[in-house]
């Protein structure tokens, strides 16, 4: 009953959104404010019956209502609690149904706050967003149907991937949709200025909140993902390079772009073409990543619906909203000219290198993943462009930008002197230098990747510091810091963040110490400096799965650290082995232990890896997340401050 | 194409992780093992989805990593083992793509588009710094009254 409901629920949003997409539009052509006025109740109504219909999923997976098809694919009575609510989007149609009520809460959310937009650009940009939801709720409905019976129930489900089950990969997808899908809430204000015709300093202040949201999110989402796949694929990679990971990646890089770019269209009023085709391109990338996921022309490690027929609807969305928006754009750029005059070297020009820089190397990482499929489609050539390619076609670029960003983030506005920057910079440089050079004498005849990465780290954050430090004035009134405007500590946050990523990176890639033995009971072996041994290894029971538990201790010069339980698991329902890495996390290197099969003489095969600094990495992503959120707090960008603060009324149009 | 996904399915679905290099296959020359793991991160996992067969434990994967090994053993250099296996199993085992052919192209698309970029950025920069700042004539008086009382917060 209640799936029926929320089924229903879900072809009335779907009405709704239509209605959406066309009354505000004509209105706002017309100019007949009622007509404009549908807009917002309509928006709160689709984010409101779309919630119902993803709560009736849910509950049909938290009571194992098994005569859903859906269910009996995904879940299993025994699974734990969490894991049934995460199983609702561990799967084609589930994530589809997640995704649109991101949108939809995005719609709602413009419309909640947007109280302080012209009233035509508001209508027109909630007739845009709600044109892409009506496309996915079509998706939904006619190629994708969640809410689909089966005719006679089985007894239990078929169980969720045990891969998937997994605190840090159930809360993975809904991260990443938010920041796929709030960078949707961009592109509908793309496109509304250009319908609209015209993009001035508040379009940039507009847009900018959202797209840090978005970045935020996205942020997050694809640092659970990569932690994720650290723990639990067995080895402690990182980044695979694979397909799917760069669908999520050119957004990111686009997003992180377009945060840069629309404060020159904010602060200086330039850069305003580029930047709408940038919001444009940045959700049209995170059409191409849906489109890759779940099409299955590439195939990956974790896409998870290889059915051509989805995928065409997919590129159909893809070409109709990219390729419109871009038409506009074509037909509108001319009537933006920029306003703002400034010098060769300045902040704009920063910003501009950055632009560059960002834009190019999501260039090489989408021609990287689509070169084996250009390959094979004009000149037959089978091939492979793996991880090896993309660490050389794009750490230069991420050098490059790491070099400008400190200069880049103290040049003034409009005209500077980059001597005077590089004078600040240099006791920063020294510091970073100093580093590089220690790491470059420690190591010997080792990748150049560890010195480089740690100078570009120290670089960042000493440039980062640098800045504060600029802030207290000639006095070093520290107390200035405390009043400093919070979009002022976001960024500096944010960048330390990246310099934090970028130390962990270099620090995991360039000294990483691995052994691989065969593991007698009782008898201890060293790791680079750590003693191990492996005490017992039992056989446990899991609540749906079977595991075999080792216990390992981990010591040093004698003294116990850890006891760590690396374990090898079996699904006896979905019939699929996972490895459970166990993993001694400290500040400067974890210890990750796996087991393996059991060898001749009550011996394990024991794989033991020492990853300096690999928890840099995602601490780097928390703070890199942690600076926009504090820069979206800013009560300039508060998005709902102008709203809140018009007791008399809009202005009559 | 159709079977070769198929193949790839299956192979996901019996071979997830678990673990890749056995101790058997480590060879005893350290120097010739850790030319093999060099050699086999840039090797691809023929059944797999995107992993090396360093990384896989496909038993493929186990195959051709022994292969290596024996290639190497028998005295070959890094270029005539990865020659070896490139002519029995395509150049798709190459995770890092060659230069030959049309490939040049992928291998140049980053710096070409860099050079693009950049002259393009440069020349708009150049033209921002010697263009006349514009009146603010542009905005209307209720426009502009919008704009400070948003600016203001």
């Amino acid at each position: 009953m209640v799936t029926e409901l929320g089924h229903f629920a879900l072809i009335l949003a779907f009405m709704v959104a239509c209605v959406q997409a066309v009354v505000p539009l004509v209105g706002a052509h017309k100019r007949w404010s009622g007509w404009m006025a549908v807009a917002e109740p309509a928006a709160t109504l689709q984010f409101l019956l779309t919630g119902f219909a993803f709560a009736a999923l849910t509950h049909a997976f938290v009571t194992s209502d098994f005569t859903l098809r859906l269910v009996v694919l995904n879940s299993h009575s025994l699974k734990p609690m969490i894991y049934k609510i995460s199983g609702v989007w561990g799967n084609h149609e589930g994530s589809m149904l997640l995704w649109v009520l991101i949108l939809t809460l995005f719609g709602a959310m413009a419309a909640w706050f947007g109280g302080n937009l012209p009233p035509t650009l508001r209508a027109r940009v909630l007739a845009v967003q709600s044109a892409v939801a009506v496309a996915f709720f079509a998706f939904i409905l006619f190629t994708s149907n969640p809410f689909l019976r089966v005719a006679v129930p089985p007894f239990d489900g078929q169980d969720l991937n045990p891969l998937l089950q997994d605190v840090g990969l159930a809360l993975h997808p809904p991260f990443l949709y938010l920041g796929y899908v709030g960078l949707s809430i961009c592109f509908s204000f793309a496109v509304a200025a250009l319908i609209e015709g015209r993009i001035d300093a508040a379009w940039g202040r507009w847009v900018r909140p959202w797209t840090l949201a978005a970045w935020v999110f996205l942020t997050i989402g694809i640092g659970l993902g990569s932690w994720w796949a650290y723990y639990e694929l067995g080895w402690g990679g990182f980044w695979f390079w694979d397909p799917v990971e760069n669908a999520s990646f050119m957004p990111w890089l686009l997003a992180a772009a377009l945060l840069h770019s629309a404060i020159v269209v904010e602060k200086r009023e330039a850069l305003k073409s580029w930047t709408i085709l940038l919001a444009i391109l940045a959700f049209g990338f995170s059409l191409i990543g849906t489109f890759i996921v779940r099409s299955g022309l590439l195939t990956s490690v974790h896409a998870f619906a290889n059915d051509p027929e989805r995928g065409v609807f997919i590129l159909i969305i893809l070409v109709f909203f990219t390729g419109g928006a871009l038409t506009l754009f074509a037909a509108r750029a001319n009537a933006m000219d920029a306003k703002g005059v400034f010098g060769l070297v300045s902040r704009e020009s920063a910003l501009v290198a950055n632009n560059i820089l960002l834009a190019v190397a999501c260039f090489v990482v989408f021609v990287g993943t689509m070169w084996p499929l250009v390959a094979e489609m004009f000149w037959d050539r089978k091939l492979s462009v793996g991880p090896p390619f993309f660490n050389m076609a794009f750490t230069p670029f991420m050098v490059l930008l790491g070099l400008l960003l400190p200069i880049g983030a103290m040049l003034p506005w409009k005209r500077a002197k980059a001597g005077k920057v590089m004078r600040q910079m240099i006791p920063g440089l020294i510091v970073a230098l100093a580093l590089a050079g220690l790491a470059w004498t420690m190591q010997t005849g080792r990748s150049l990747l560890g010195p480089v990465g740690l100078f570009l780290g120290a670089w960042i954050v000493a440039g980062a510091l640098t800045e504060l430090w600029t802030r207290t004035g000639r006095t070093r009134d520290l107390t200035r810091l405390l009043r400093l405007p919070r979009a002022d500590w976001g960024k500096a946050v944010a960048h330390t963040g990246l310099g934090v990523t970028m130390f962990g990176v270099a620090g995991l890639m360039a000294w990483e110490a691995e052994d691989i033995r065969v593991a007698k009971i009782g008898e201890p072996f060293e790791v680079a400096g750590f003693e191990l041994t492996l005490n017992e290894v039992n056989d446990v029971r899991g609540p749906n799965y079977f595991s075999t538990m080792g216990n390992v201790t981990l010591s040093r010069n004698g003294t116990e650290i850890a006891t760590l339980f690396p374990e090898k698991r079996n699904y006896p329902v979905a019939q699929m082995p996972t490895t459970e890495a166990a993993i001694d996390y400290r500040f400067l290197r974890d210890v990750y232990v796996v087991i393996g099969d059991e060898q001749e003489g009550g011996a394990w095969t024991l794989r033991t890896y020492v990853k300096p600094l690999a928890g840099w990495i995602w601490a780097g992503c928390i703070i890199m997340a942690l600076g926009g959120s504090l820069s979206l707090s800013d009560r300039r960008f508060r998005v709902a401050a102008g709203a809140r603060r018009q007791p008399q009324g809009v202005p009559a149009e | 194409m159709k079977r070769f996904i198929l193949t790839c399915l299956l192979a996901l679905s019996m071979a997830l992780p678990v673990g890749a290099v056995q101790p058997d296959e480590v060879l005893d020359d350290p120097v010739l093992e850790q030319r093999a793991r060099e050699l086999s991160k840039g090797l691809r996992c023929l059944v797999c989805q995107n992993e090396s067969i360093d990384e896989s434990n496909a038993s493929l994967a186990r195959d051709l990593r022994i292969l290596v090994r024996d290639r190497l053993v028998a005295g070959d250099t890094d270029e005539e083992a990865i020659a070896f296996i490139v002519e029995r199993y395509g150049e798709f085992v190459l995770l890092r793509p060659t230069t030959g052919g049309a490939n040049w192209l992928l291998w140049a698309a980053g710096p070409i588009m860099l050079l693009i970029a950049g002259g393009t950025g440069f020349l708009y920069l150049r033209g921002r710094s010697r263009a006349v700042a514009p009146g603010s004539d542009s905005l209307s008086a209720e426009e502009q009254q919008r704009l400070s009382e948003l600016l203001k917060d």
